[in-house]
């Protein structure tokens, strides 16, 4: 019992050996990086990086709200898939059971869209 | 020994059997699948179901429905679950006949376990589930009215308050700490939103935020419980877990003990046992009064069916464990529900300390972890859930538009404005005093009992002062409804009546009606509260098979007679 017991705790010890791992590397290539390059502070150096393009307004601009509305429906479909395409690969192996709850799943999102379709929100204004 | 890969896989198996009920396995060939006992999960998909029937229809038929649609519909499916939970109890009891039906029990009669055993249909499971949905009835009654008030009409309310009962009534049906976990989540988010719902009340949003942050990082205590119990017993279901903890004497118990507390402090916390309260008083007085009726019962039901099933039955073996813990919530829970409630001068908040208090009776009967404790838990939640649904309901009428006036001074003067309801509210507050003659009496008598019947004198003891203490309290609300003017040069309260709908006035009828028949004549609900008993069984294979009872000094079967 003791034995297993100490084994379950080692294997923590990996966890730990992996973690320190990745903070030494990074820390590695981010310290010899600081001793080897030459520090030339200029003022563009400094902009919010935004594909090259010169960036409009400062980092703390407001956005459009009806975004978020757009973001969570793809979230929601998005994590649909993330599902269904599992499922499809084993479709005969789950038989009908798995057509059924899948059809369960998918209505119900589907009444989610519904909603917000009534509600208006897909409707870009 | 207990690898990641291990777990990976168990779990795996288990999300696979929960949804389309796959393992992992490689193995070509048809995954086995569970057989669904469709009519034994008939009183929660009527929740679940009628819910998703209410958003689409409302949202499909937009304004084309009458007022009060919403509330009637929601009253209907809570009488449906209730009415569905009766094959199914008659199943469980082993009726003979049902009303004139002749009842075929060829296949067995007794508790047992349905979808592949995540879930156990037992008369606990069914008590509760009609509790909750008596509540969601009640409530739908207040809130008709309230939400028209408040101009927040629309079917959001009625739709989260459903969603949220089914998440209730899987908790207190849940044969597996996922099931457990995924019945809570969906009870809280639901109550997340409702609390949050008042939009032009800035308390509202403030309190819908602390509920949701706190609520959150309970429910990640709850689930690092349930991570180190399997840890501990190598599964997530409560019959394998008990199995393994009556075979095996665990020697190295730190995963055991301390997966223990991390699940009792995910449970305590949504019944707001002290030290795990503080987000309930600013939930509940910055909640639309009208979510708080459910909230206070439901909610409080629904976690209780969780503590019942996760420590009385799964973890009995372990009783010496966790009973400190119990001890230790419940009298700082009752004393500290009792002290706090006196201090305050706003009802909404009074009252939520007061159900803090009530919670603390109730872990009281749980701690005595026997069927008597049981029985009383069962008992004192159908009695509580009536008295606070009506309390909070008068609450969301003297509220008033806006839903602020809840302080102690909008409550003078009642008895002049209002005589009966007035009346109403202090028998409701009484019978939370636990006054004889309404259900809050034999409610505590019941808990106390269960207490001294295992031995614990001394909690009894302290159960009995903070009675006393808390009665300080609701006759506070009283002598102020009876009071004519103010006190101490405060001002007049205003003499316009409160605005009795019919709708609430019929909420106020069945919670006083209860309370009071119960109280009068408490034998038929204490009756049905000890043939409610808690229980475990096997996954039967295949089909169903009679109930094994795996711990007699939990779940009897007792022999009932026909209705």
């Amino acid at each position: 019992m003791s034995q297993t017991y100490s084994d379950f705790l080692r294997q923590y010890l990996t966890v730990a050996i992996f973690g320190g791992l990745g903070l030494a590397m990074a820390g590695l290539m981010l310290g010899v990086g600081r001793i080897l390059r030459p520090v030339r502070p200029q003022e563009q150096k400094y902009i919010t990086y935004e594909s090259g393009v010169d960036p409009v307004g400062a980092g703390w601009n407001q956005s459009q709200i009806r975004y978020y509305v757009f973001a969570l429906l793809f979230v929601l479909f998005d994590v649909e898939a993330v599902f269904i395409f599992p499922w499809a690969t084993r479709l005969e192996a789950y038989d009908l059971f798995g057509l059924i709850e899948m059809g369960v799943f998918i209505v119900i999102l589907a009444l989610g869209l519904v909603y917000a379709w009534r509600k208006k929100v897909l409707r870009w204004v | 020994m207990r690898t990641l890969g291990m777990l990976l896989a168990q779990s795996e198996g288990l999300l696979g059997a929960m949804t389309a009920g796959g393992s992992s396995a490689p193995a070509a060939g048809p995954v086995p699948t569970p057989s669904v006992e469709w009519w034994a999960l008939l009183p929660a998909l009527t929740l679940g179901v009628g819910a998703l029937v209410l958003i689409t229809l409302t949202s499909l038929l937009k304004g084309r429905l009458f007022r009060g649609f919403h509330a009637l519909y929601t009253i209907v499916i809570a009488a449906a679950a209730m009415l569905a939970a009766l094959p199914v109890w008659a199943r469980v009891q082993g009726w003979p006949r049902l009303l004139w039906i002749d009842l075929d029990h060829s296949d067995g009669v007794g508790a047992f376990s349905a979808l592949g055993g995540m879930i156990g249909v037992d008369g606990f499971g069914l008590f509760i589930t009609v509790v909750i949905a008596a509540t969601v009835a009640v409530t739908a009654l207040f809130a008709d009215h309230y939400l028209r008030r408040e101009d927040l009409e629309g079917p959001e309310f009625y739709v989260l308050m459903l969603l949220s009962a089914f998440g209730g009534v899987v908790m207190a049906m849940a044969n597996d700490l996922i099931v457990l976990f995924l019945g809570l989540e969906t009870l809280s988010i639901a109550v997340y939103v409702l609390t949050a719902m008042h939009l032009r009340r800035a308390q509202s949003q403030e309190a819908g935020f602390k509920y949701f942050m706190l609520g959150a990082f309970s429910s990640a205590f709850f689930l690092y419980g349930i991570a180190l119990l399997y840890g501990a017993t190598g599964s997530t279901n409560f019959i394998e877990i008990k199995n393994f903890l009556a075979a095996n004497v665990v020697v190295r118990d730190g995963l055991l003990l301390l997966g223990m507390a991390m699940l009792l402090v995910g449970l305590a916390f949504k019944v707001a046992a002290v030290p795990f309260h503080a987000w309930s008083p600013d939930a509940y007085d910055g909640a639309p009064t009208a979510a708080v009726v459910y909230m206070a019962a439901a909610v409080k039901a629904a976690a209780f069916g969780g503590i019942a099933r996760v420590f009385v039955l799964t973890l009995s073996t372990q009783i010496n464990d966790w009973r400190p813990l119990i001890y230790g919530l419940a009298v700082l829970s009752m004393l500290g529900g009792s002290l706090l409630a006196i201090v305050q001068s706003n009802v909404k908040r009074m009252l939520a300390y007061s159900s803090i208090n009530h919670a603390g009776f109730m872990l009281v009967a749980v701690s005595a972890g026997t069927p008597l404790g049981v029985r009383a838990v069962l008992f004192y939640l159908a009695a509580y859930a009536f008295m606070v649904a009506g309390s909070f309901g008068v609450a969301t009428l003297v509220g008033r538009r806006g839903d602020d006036r809840h302080w102690l001074a909008d409550y003078r003067g009642l008895s002049h404005t209002n005589p009966l309801l007035a009346l109403i509210f202090s028998i409701l507050l009484l019978a939370q005093a636990g006054v004889p003659f309404t259900s809050g009496f034999f409610a505590k008598f019941s808990a106390i009992t269960a207490a001294i019947d295992a031995g614990e004198t001394w909690l009894a003891v302290v159960a009995m002062v903070t009675a006393v203490i808390a009665a300080f309290l609701y006759l506070r609300v009283v002598v102020a409804m009876y009071m004519a003017g103010g006190e101490r040069g405060e001002e007049r309260p205003s003499s316009t009546p409160v605005h009795v709908p019919r709708t609430a006035a019929v909420g106020l009828a069945i919670c006083f009606g209860v309370t009071m028949a119960a109280g009068i004549a408490p034998s038929p609900l204490y009756d049905a509260a000890g043939r409610a008993s808690l229980q475990l069984v096997e996954e039967p294979t295949p089909g169903l098979s009679a109930p094994v009872d795996l711990d007699a000094s939990v779940g009897t079967v007792e022999p009932a007679p026909g209705p």
